[in-house]
C-alpha cells in the first residue's frame, strides 16, 4: 500500500461519492422517460372533446356518452326533479353543492356516470332502472345513492358524481372536454 | 450456493436476513472477494456490457411490449404510434433497436476474445458451451424481435428465413407450416413470435446465470492463459474488477448512444419504414448486420451434392446451405475438443494466432459479403466465388487447421506465473518511462 | 499484438454499417448530398422551409398521396399557434361516425384529425392512379436511403427517356427511381404555388421545402433526440471520466 496519506484518500473518497451520485442520476433518468411513457400518449391527450346533439332526448330521459373512455351521463330533467334537487337542505348534504353550481341551464344535467366510492357505473339512466331512494341513481357495487342533481345523498360514495368541463355550442349540442 | 460457512454482518438486518436466506454472503463471495486474475486487459470488460445490454434490452423491451400490438393489421401503426405519440417512445424504441445491435456487438467481442485466449479449453468447456446457448438463444430473440415491427423487412426475413426449415427432407414443409400457423407468414407468425420474443429473453437470463455460476466454479481466464497458482496472482472482484467494469460499461454505453440518438437508423433497413405487402418483395433482403457473415455461407453453397456422372443428388444446394449455415455455430459447440492444444493463450502461440487473425478477417469478410446482392462483383470477381472460398477457409480453420495446430504446434514458453509476469511488464514499462512509475 | 487484435475487432462492425448503403443503389442513380438545414449533430428544421414544404404538400402532393399518421396538431411543430392550427383544420372534411342513426357523417376536422387521405383504401388509390400506388408519405424519407436527398432528386430529375428506353403512356423516365421508370407524372413546375415570403418560386425550392417537410412528417421526434443526447453524451464523458479516475486510483495499490 503505498496511498497512506490522508490527502490521497479523501480524493479518493469525493472521487468515489461522486461516481455514485453520477449512478444515481443516471439510474433515474433512465428510468424517468421508461416511467413518463406510461402516462396518456399525446393522440390520447388530443382526444379530448365529445359533442353530442341532445335534442333527441325527451324530457325525463338520459342518454348516456363516452367521453376519455368514461360514461357520460345527460339528463333532461322534468321540472319536478329540478325543483326537487333545489329544494334540498345544503348544509344537510354530504358533498355540500347547490345544484344551481352543478348545471349550466336547469333541464340539462352532465355528470361522468362513474360512482366516486370506488368507480362503478350506477344504475339509474333508463326509467326501469333502481333510481334509489333519492330518485336519481343508485351504484349497485356498494349501494350508493344519488339524487336528481348527482349528489351523493347515501352510502358511502364521499363525493357527488363529477360534473365534466363543456358548453352548449348550440341551444341543442354540447361539446364535452 | 448455500452451503458452507457464512459470513459476518455488522449490519443487523442484513445480518438477519443472511442468516435465513444467505443472499449477501453469496454476493460478498462472488463478487465482492471473488479471487479474479490481477491481468485481465480490457477485453475481458464485454461480459459485464453485455450483462448491461441484456438488462437494457429485457427492461426497455418491457415496456415497448406495453405499448405494441401483435396484429398485422395494427402492429406497424402501434410502433409507429410509440414513436410519434407516446411520450420518449421514440427513445425507448431507438434504444431497444440499437441496443440488440450493440448487444451483439458486445458478444461478438466476448465470443472472439475467448477463441484468442483459449477461454473455452479445459476446464471451461461447459462454460464455454453454455455461452453458445446464449448467442444461439440471442440470435433468435433478435429475428423474431425483427419481425414484430410488421415492415417489409420484417415479413420478407421472416418468410425467408422460416423457409430454410423447407430444406429437411421429408418433415421440412410440414415443420415450416407448424411455425407459421397457417401457409404463409401471417397474422398466427406474428402472434406467437411476439409471445415468444417476451419468453426467450428470460431464457436468456436463465442461461447467463448458469453461464456466470459456471465461470465462478473454474474461475477467470486471463491473457496469459495460465492458472492461478495463489493469492499473489488474483485480485478480489470488487473494487478493482466491478470498478474498472463499470468505467468499461460507461465508454461502451457513449458509443450505444452516439448511434441511438444521432444515426438512429444507420444499422436498420430503410424498407423496414415500408408496411408489410405480402404481394410484393423487395429488391435486397438482407438480414440484421450480426446475421450477415451466416447469411453469406447459407448463400455460398450454391451447387448440390450427389453421386458423380449421375443425375442422383444426396443434399440439394438449398440443404447444403442451410447445413452449413448452421454447421458454423454448431462447430462452436465441439472447438474445445477441435484445438486441444495444451497452450491456452494465443500469445504464446504465433501460428495459431495468425490462423485466428485471419479467421477474424475471413469472418467481416463474410459479412461484407452477407450484405451485398447476390450477384455483385468485387475488382471484378463475382463476390459467390469469394463467399465460397471464405466459407472454405471459415470450415478448414476449425475442422483441419485447429487439430493439425493442436498436435504440431510447438508454441513458446509460458511464465511461471501472472504475478511474475506482471511484475516483468512494469519493470519493462518503468525502465522506458521513470516517471511512470510511482 | 493485441492492438492489431483490437483493430481488427474494431472493424467488424464499422464495416457492416457500411455495408447495408452500399449495396442500396442497385440501378437506381445515387442521389446527390443537398445541404439542409437540419443535417449534423445540432442540426433543426428551418420552421419557413416546413411551412412552405407543407404549402406544397398541400397544394400538389396531397392530391395523390395520403400522409396518414400526421394529425393537424402536429402543425405546432412547423410555427403555428392553436387559432391558426384550428383554421387549417376547418379546412378539411373528415368522415366521422356512425351517429345514433348508424350513419356516417362529414364533419370539419379539428386539430387533434389526422391528414384525412385522398382515397378511401389502398385499391381505390392505385385505380385511380393507373395501377400505381402512390405511397403514404409520412415515413416517405425514412423508408428510403438518403430520404430527403432521394425526395429532392426524385422531385427534379425527370428526363427524357434514352432513344432505347420504350415508355408506356403513364409513364416517365426519372434516373433516380427504381428501374428508372416512374407512374408520377413531373409534379412541380415554377410559380405553381404562390409562396408569401421571398423565396424563388421554382421547382427546385419547391422540391427542396417540401423534402424537408417530409423529413419533419418523418422524424418529428428529431429536435429534441439531438438535444437529449448531446445532455447524455455530456454526462456519460463525464461519468467515465470520473470511474477512469476511480479506477486509476484503485489501481494504483496494486504491485
Amino acid at each position: 500500500m503505498s496511498t497512506d496519506n490522508a490527502d490521497d484518500n479523501s480524493r479518493r473518497d469525493f472521487l468515489q461519492m461522486t461516481g455514485a451520485a453520477f449512478g444515481a442520476v443516471g439510474a433515474v433518468s433512465f428510468a424517468a422517460p421508461l416511467i413518463n411513457s406510461l402516462n396518456p400518449a399525446k393522440d390520447t391527450l388530443a382526444l379530448a372533446t365529445t359533442e353530442v346533439d341532445v335534442s333527441s332526448i325527451p324530457v325525463g330521459e338520459a342518454k348516456t356518452v363516452m367521453w376519455r373512455g368514461k360514461p357520460v351521463f345527460i339528463k333532461h330533467r322534468t321540472p319536478e326533479e329540478i325543483e326537487e334537487a333545489r329544494s334540498v337542505e345544503i348544509s344537510a348534504l354530504p358533498d355540500k353543492q347547490a345544484d344551481e353550481e352543478r348545471v349550466q341551464k336547469p333541464e340539462w344535467l352532465v355528470v361522468i356516470g362513474i360512482c366516486t366510492h370506488l368507480g362503478c357505473v350506477p344504475t339509474g339512466q333508463k326509467q326501469s332502472d333502481a333510481h334509489g331512494d333519492y330518485d336519481g341513481w343508485f351504484c349497485p357495487c356498494h349501494g350508493s345513492h344519488y339524487d336528481t342533481s348527482a349528489r351523493i345523498r347515501k352510502g358511502p360514495a364521499p363525493k357527488n358524481l363529477q360534473v365534466p368541463p363543456y358548453e352548449f355550442i348550440s341551444d341543442t349540442v354540447i361539446k364535452i372536454g | 450456493m448455500g452451503s458452507g460457512q457464512r459470513e459476518q454482518f455488522d449490519n443487523p438486518v442484513i445480518e438477519w436476513v443472511d442468516s435465513r436466506l444467505p443472499v449477501f454472503t453469496m454476493m460478498q463471495r462472488e463478487y465482492g472477494v471473488f479471487p479474479t486474475p490481477r491481468n485481465f486487459n480490457y477485453f475481458w470488460n464485454f461480459g459485464a456490457i453485455a450483462m448491461i445490454m441484456l438488462v437494457l434490452m429485457i427492461v426497455t423491451g418491457i415496456v415497448l411490449a406495453m405499448h405494441y400490438t401483435a396484429d398485422v393489421t395494427k402492429s406497424f401503426d402501434a410502433v409507429e404510434r410509440i414513436m410519434r405519440e407516446v411520450n420518449g417512445g421514440w427513445l425507448i424504441r431507438y434504444m431497444h433497436m440499437n441496443g440488440a445491435s450493440f448487444f451483439f456487438i458486445a458478444v461478438y467481442i466476448h465470443i472472439f476474445r475467448g477463441m484468442y485466449y483459449g477461454s473455452f479449453k479445459k476446464p471451461r468447456e461447459l462454460l464455454w458451451i453454455l455461452g453458445v446457448v446464449i448467442f444461439l438463444l440471442m440470435m433468435a430473440t433478435a429475428f423474431i424481435g425483427y419481425v414484430l415491427p410488421w415492415g417489409q423487412m420484417s415479413l420478407w426475413g421472416a418468410t425467408v428465413i422460416t423457409n430454410l426449415f423447407s430444406a429437411i427432407p421429408l418433415v421440412g414443409d410440414s415443420i415450416v407450416t407448424l411455425l407459421w400457423g397457417g401457409f404463409s407468414v401471417d397474422n398466427p407468425t406474428l402472434t406467437r413470435f411476439f409471445a415468444l420474443h417476451y419468453l426467450l429473453p428470460f431464457v436468456i437470463f436463465a442461461v447467463v446465470f448458469l453461464h456466470v455460476w459456471a465461470l465462478h466454479v473454474t474461475g477467470s481466464n486471463n491473457p496469459l492463459g495460465i492458472d492461478t497458482k495463489g493469492p499473489q496472482d488474483t485480485l478480489p472482484f470488487h473494487p478493482y474488477y466491478t470498478m474498472k467494469d463499470t468505467f468499461g460499461v460507461l465508454v461502451f454505453l457513449l458509443f450505444f448512444v452516439l448511434v441511438t440518438f444521432y444515426a438512429p437508423n444507420m444499422l436498420g433497413h430503410p424498407d423496414n419504414y415500408i408496411p408489410a405487402d405480402p404481394l410484393v418483395t423487395p429488391a435486397h433482403i438482407v438480414p440484421e448486420w450480426y446475421f450477415l457473415p451466416f447469411y453469406a455461407i447459407l448463400r455460398a453453397i450454391t451447387f448440390d451434392i450427389g453421386v458423380p456422372f449421375t443425375e442422383i443428388v444426396i443434399i440439394s444446394a438449398k440443404l447444403g446451405g442451410v447445413i452449413a449455415m448452421f454447421g458454423a455455430i454448431a462447430l462452436w459447440f465441439v472447438l474445445p475438443w477441435l484445438d486441444t492444444h495444451p497452450i491456452r493463450s494465443a500469445r504464446f502461440r504465433p501460428l495459431f494466432r495468425t490462423f485466428f487473425l485471419i479467421l477474424v478477417a475471413d469472418f467481416i469478410f463474410l459479412g461484407y459479403i452477407g450484405s451485398q446482392s447476390a450477384d455483385a462483383t468485387l475488382f471484378g470477381i463475382p463476390l459467390s466465388y469469394m463467399g465460397l472460398a471464405a466459407t472454405a477457409y471459415y470450415f478448414i480453420f476449425f475442422i483441419a487447421i485447429l487439430p493439425w495446430l493442436s498436435r504440431n504446434e510447438k508454441g513458446r514458453d509460458l511464465p511461471t506465473s501472472i504475478h511474475e509476469a506482471v511484475l516483468e511488464q512494469k519493470k519493462s514499462k518503468s525502465e522506458m518511462s521513470p516517471e511512470a512509475a510511482e | 499484438m493485441t492492438k492489431r487484435l483490437i483493430l481488427s475487432l474494431a472493424v467488424l462492425p464499422l464495416l457492416m454499417m457500411i455495408a447495408p448503403s452500399a449495396q442500396a443503389a442497385g440501378d437506381q442513380k445515387a442521389a446527390p448530398h443537398q445541404h439542409w438545414h437540419f443535417k449534423g449533430p445540432f442540426g433543426t428544421y428551418d420552421r419557413d422551409a416546413l411551412q412552405r414544404g407543407y404549402l406544397v404538400y398541400r397544394q400538389v402532393c396531397a392530391a395523390c398521396h395520403s400522409m396518414k399518421r400526421v394529425a393537424f396538431r402536429n402543425l405546432e411543430d412547423l410555427g403555428y399557434n392553436e387559432a391558426q392550427i384550428k383554421a387549417i383544420a376547418s379546412e378539411y372534411t373528415v368522415t366521422d361516425g356512425p351517429d345514433e342513426e348508424g350513419e356516417m357523417f362529414d364533419r370539419p376536422a379539428r386539430p387533434s384529425d389526422y391528414f384525412p387521405s385522398p382515397f378511401p383504401n389502398k385499391n381505390a388509390a392505385k385505380y385511380a392512379n393507373g395501377g400505381a400506388y402512390p405511397p403514404d408519405l409520412s415515413l416517405i424519407t425514412k423508408a428510403r436511403h438518403h430520404g430527403a436527398d432521394y425526395v429532392y432528386a426524385l422531385l427534379t430529375g425527370y428526363k427524357e427517356p434514352p432513344a432505347d428506353k420504350k415508355l408506356l403512356d403513364g409513364q416517365y423516365y426519372n434516373p433516380y427511381m427504381a428501374g428508372h421508370v416512374i407512374a408520377m407524372a413531373p409534379p412541380l413546375s415554377d410559380g405553381m404555388v404562390a409562396y408569401s415570403d421571398e423565396s424563388p418560386m421554382t421547382t427546385e425550392q419547391y422540391a427542396r421545402d417540401v423534402a424537408e417537410f417530409l423529413t419533419w412528417a418523418a422524424e418529428p421526434e428529431m429536435e429534441s433526440r439531438k438535444k437529449i443526447g448531446l445532455q447524455v453524451l455530456l454526462f456519460l464523458a463525464v461519468f467515465a471520466a470520473i470511474m477512469y479516475g476511480i479506477k486509476k486510483k484503485i489501481w494504483a495499490d496494486v504491485h
